[in-house]
């Protein structure tokens, strides 16, 4: 029933959007219809946790052996219920940005999150792949027609990028469907497929490649930082806080377990493209002067640190994982709504030209830091659970080469600092220049989309045992799921 | 037999309205009403009711599999005079002689579809290509498109030409006509006859369906051809033709189908890969279209080179998902004036809902998930990856699939994403409603594929 509604309400609401003429209704009734789906989505969390309320199945296409099977395990729970949160955040956080054709955008956006939702619940794997793409295509359209100057090239390169990843999932899905015994496209007949490693092999780079273009995973991210910049910021946040969720989803829910022996034995050559990734985007952020492309390139290392602590395959790796996915969700679309505001109040993204913002705007510049710190995981904010939880997992690994991405990855940490450090620098301290001297602080629409990120985040750091109750039972089966210790006694 | 008698009725009763009937619109409704007729004695065929009770002698037989292809393309046609009937008239002063044409056309597709004897087969493609040539030329004032009639008469009775040197070898061979005859002695060692008459018999039919490296006719036909009479060929002809083909190599040759399947599936890869990468140079519209009409053929013809139930389930959901998007985005291309990409810039904030639909045809072509395209496609890969071998050839299928997805969506970004000065286009409402149902029958298969395969079995 609740996973059904996650897709229905914004599906429906989205719809009804394109209908809605005037701006500013339209507006409020995005608002309004997400907040519903909080609700919902909260009400899966705590309320409503039995089984018969979080699982739907039906038939669908029987002649193909899919079924139309959705479900809210721990892990669906937890993104969707960041996808709840993220929605009405953005809109909030967004609410003074004027679209043309405003209808449209928010029928899309909505549209979006009807996708998202149905990517977190699949449990048949050609509904996954429906959704995944789905989820794609009102973002190609949002980014197309709102963005920047280059958008249309911009998106263009990452939907082909992203198109040409999936469907070779596509042929990984297929093949993996003719091998169950019942031609069955479940994801419990595909757990228990028992393929030989060789197969598992190849069948693996066919779903990695879908993923990795989709968090993205170096050399798989060239699409990512054009494309964040050139989107309208409350696309931005779509993309980078709950987008990328999909291809680390999509490692744990449908990659680890179902092809562990590959997921094994191609673990070193994984972890190493992720903890080289970090290093590599640490080192570009370093040099970026435009904010967005700066974000952009911290969340290529965030995201590669997660990747990484997936390929851990112990406890506290993917534990760390499910809660960073929530929190860097959380952070990130927090940045994104100040670099928003900077950008339109001062008509410029470029760290160069702004500074001093700190004696105009201290409560920006309060919620700025406290979020930039929760970025790079200050103890007692959200994101040092998470990543101590990931090094330690990290560190654990089966791995022969463990302890070297380890070092390569607190490496990354350090110049996560550098730039996070350093942007907080020349945009709120120093002198003030003619950009900034007239600037305002937030206005109430924008603190309180701000307020609720940064209780999240101090919230997650004092008790995040509250996150981690949700997703332990779904770590605990990934992990046994994952587990091919039994055919080394052999 | 229900629709096959009152197409041949109906072609002649067309040819003889414009005596009687002096308005065009009279004439018009007529053979609408004409194929909703014919849609009904063949939805009652299905059903088991028949007025007609002729014996052929086995020649033609009118199984699930043809019935279902018949209903999908009369839809089509009905679909496509619905919206380019009006258009038909500007071609040329015969409007009533092209109608008949059309039905005449049908008459063939229905013989190709059903036809159990080679002799069957090759009526039903001449009566298609005949009609097919005078429709291609029918812009009689127009150079491009004279000379499009002519190469297409040339190149297609050479390839006709072909295929009734291949029956006679294979009659030469097998001593029948039949394809159950065919296939029976296939079964043992085939003799060089028989090998070199189904050679030829491939190759003509790869001619007609515009498979690499036999397709060098089609753009320039296509693009030559009235764009209102382009649309029929390149749709409703084209998928019958390829039922046609799977009919031959399922039932006369399918005991010998290893002997050939590497054979297709290096002219499959091939004409993808043509198709594909050409489409994407392509300046005009239409003759982007044209070369993704190669490009879907290579598609289809997954389907022939898998030869299993997929295939053929997926087959039926293909023509019908290709057939309807490429007639929406035709109907729509007819009315503009400029048929290049920069004809469409801006297109979508002068006419949003022509906009939208056509998007939705696109994103059908190119196979988005929630279209009917995608699941066509879907089924064409399952069915491929099913025979086990040749993993390459889905691998080219989808990288090409991914290739497509650039000059759809050029269209598509053209319309939204630039700006431009919008193209002036007089659009009634029939017109946009019946767009509207062509992109809601797409979605529609595009979720629920079993409506149309049901009617497969049962």
């Amino acid at each position: 029933m609740i996973p059904v509604l996650l897709i229905l309400i914004p599906l429906l609401a989205g719809l009804a959007s394109f209908f809605i003429k005037n701006d500013k209704t339209v507006r409020s009734w995005a608002l309004f219809s997400s907040l519903l789906t909080v609700v919902v989505a909260v009400l899966a969390v705590t309320v409503l946790k039995e089984n018969k309320y979080l699982a739907h199945q039906c038939e669908w296409i029987p002649a193909l052996g899919s079924s139309f099977s959705v479900k809210l395990d721990g892990m669906g729970q937890l993104l969707c219920l960041l996808t709840g949160i993220a929605y009405p955040l953005i809109f909030l956080g967004t609410w003074n940005s004027q679209y043309k054709n405003a209808k449209n955008f928010f029928a899309l956006m909505l549209l979006s999150q009807a996708g998202l939702m149905g990517v977190f619940v699949a449990m048949d794997a050609l509904l996954f792949y429906f959704f995944w793409e789905l989820a794609l295509i009102p973002v190609y359209f949002l980014c197309s027609q709102w963005g920047g100057e280059k958008r249309i090239r911009v998106t263009f390169k990452f939907f082909i990028y992203t198109f040409l990843g999936s469907v070779l999932m596509l042929i990984g899905i297929l093949y993996l469907q003719s091998q169950t015994p019942n031609k069955s496209f479940g994801i419990q007949d595909f757990y228990n497929l028992d393929l030989p490693g060789k197969t598992q092999s190849w069948v693996f780079w066919l779903f990695f490649l879908a993923f990795a273009i989709k968090m993205p995973i170096f050399p798989f991210h060239t699409w990512q930082p054009d494309a964040y910049e050139q989107s309208p910021t409350a696309t931005t946040m779509v993309l980078s806080g709950i987008m990328v969720k999909m291809g680390l989803l999509g490692l744990l829910r449908w990659l680890l377990p179902v092809l562990p022996i590959a997921s094994y034995s191609w673990g070193d050559v994984t972890m190493s493209l992720a903890v080289a990734g970090i290093i590599y985007a640490s080192l570009i952020a370093i040099r970026q002067d435009d904010i967005k492309r700066l974000v952009a390139y911290s969340s290529i290392a965030h995201i590669g640190l997660m990747c990484a602590a997936i390929f851990a395959e112990n406890k506290s790796g993917t534990q760390g994982v499910m809660i960073q996915m929530f929190n860097h969700g959380i952070n990130i679309i927090g940045l994104w709504i100040i670099v928003e505001i900077i950008e339109k109040r001062f008509g410029t993204r470029k760290m160069s030209e702004l500074g001093g913002l700190a004696q105009k705007a201290p409560v920006m510049a309060i919620f700025f830091v406290i979020i930039a710190l929760a970025n790079i995981a200050l103890p007692l904010t959200n994101a040092f659970v998470g990543e101590f939880l990931m090094f330690n997992g990290l560190l654990n690994a089966k791995s022969q080469y463990s302890l070297w991405f380890t070092v390569f990855a607190g490496v990354g940490i350090i110049l996560g600092a550098v730039y996070t450090l350093n942007m907080i620098r020349k945009i709120f301290y120093g002198a003030t220049n003619q950009v900034t001297e007239a600037a305002q602080d937030l206005k109430l629409n924008e603190k309180l989309s701000l307020g609720i990120i940064v209780a999240l985040i101090f919230w997650i750091g004092v008790y995040p045992q509250a996150i981690l109750n949700i997703t332990d039972g779904i770590s605990q089966t990934i992990l046994e799921q994952t587990d091919i210790s039994h055919l080394f006694k052999k | 037999m229900n629709a096959l008698i009152i197409s041949a009725l109906l072609g002649v009763v067309m040819m003889f309205s414009s005596f009687l009937l002096k308005d065009r619109s009279t004439v018009r409704s007529m053979a609408i009403a004409g194929l909703l007729l014919l849609l009904v004695v063949n939805v009652l065929e299905m059903n088991g009711v028949e007025f007609f009770n002729i014996n052929t002698r086995d020649m033609i037989v009118f199984d699930r599999f043809a019935l279902l292809f018949n209903t999908i393309a009369f839809l089509s046609t009905l679909l496509y005079l619905l919206l380019s009937a009006k258009e038909m008239a500007k071609v040329g002063v015969y409007f009533a002689d092209y109608l008949a044409l059309i039905f005449f056309i049908l008459c063939g597709v229905i013989l190709v579809s059903s036809f159990k004897s080679l002799l069957i087969l090759f009526l039903g493609i001449e009566i298609i290509s005949i009609p097919l040539y005078i429709l291609t030329g029918s812009d009689k004032r127009n150079l491009k498109s004279n000379e499009a009639a002519l190469k297409y008469f040339l190149l297609g009775t050479f390839s006709t030409g072909l295929m009734l040197m291949g029956i006679a070898l294979i009659y030469g061979a097998q001593g029948s006509f039949y394809s159950v005859d065919i296939s029976k002695i296939a079964g043992e060692t085939p003799s060089a006859l028989l090998i070199a008459g189904m050679l030829l018999l491939f190759f003509s039919m790869s001619f007609k369906v515009s498979a690499a490296p036999f397709h060098f006719w089609t753009p320039d036909v296509y693009d030559g051809a009235p764009t209102v009479f382009t649309s029929f060929m390149a749709t409703i002809v084209k998928a019958a033709v390829f039922v046609a083909f799977i009919r031959l190599f399922d039932e006369a040759f399918g005991l010998l189908h290893l002997q050939w399947q590497l054979l297709v599936a290096v002219i499959t890869a091939l004409t993808l890969f043509i198709g594909n990468i050409t489409a994407v140079f392509q300046q005009s519209v239409k003759r982007m279209l044209a070369y993704s009409s190669i490009a879907q053929a290579g598609f289809m013809m997954l389907s022939l080179y898998a030869m299993n139930a997929d295939a053929k389930e997926g087959l039926m959901l293909y023509v019908a998902a290709y057939s309807f998007a490429t007639i929406g985005i035709f109907a729509v291309l007819i009315k503009m004036s400029d048929y290049t990409f920069e004809g469409f810039n801006g297109f979508a904030k002068h006419q949003p809902l022509l906009a939208a639909t056509t998007t939705i045809f696109l994103l059908s072509l190119a196979g988005i998930p929630l279209t009917a395209g995608f699941l066509s496609k879907f089924y064409m890969l399952k069915a491929a990856l099913g025979t086990g071998k040749h993993l390459w050839l889905v691998i080219v299928a989808v990288l090409m699939a991914a290739v497509s997805v650039y000059y759809y969506f050029r269209v598509i970004q053209a319309m939204y994403f630039k700006e431009g000065e919008g193209q002036p286009m007089e659009v009634s409402k029939p017109f946009k409603w019946t767009l509207v149902v062509l992109a809601a029958l797409i979605i529609l298969l595009g979720i629920f594929p079993n409506i149309l395969l049901s009617w497969l079995y049962f």
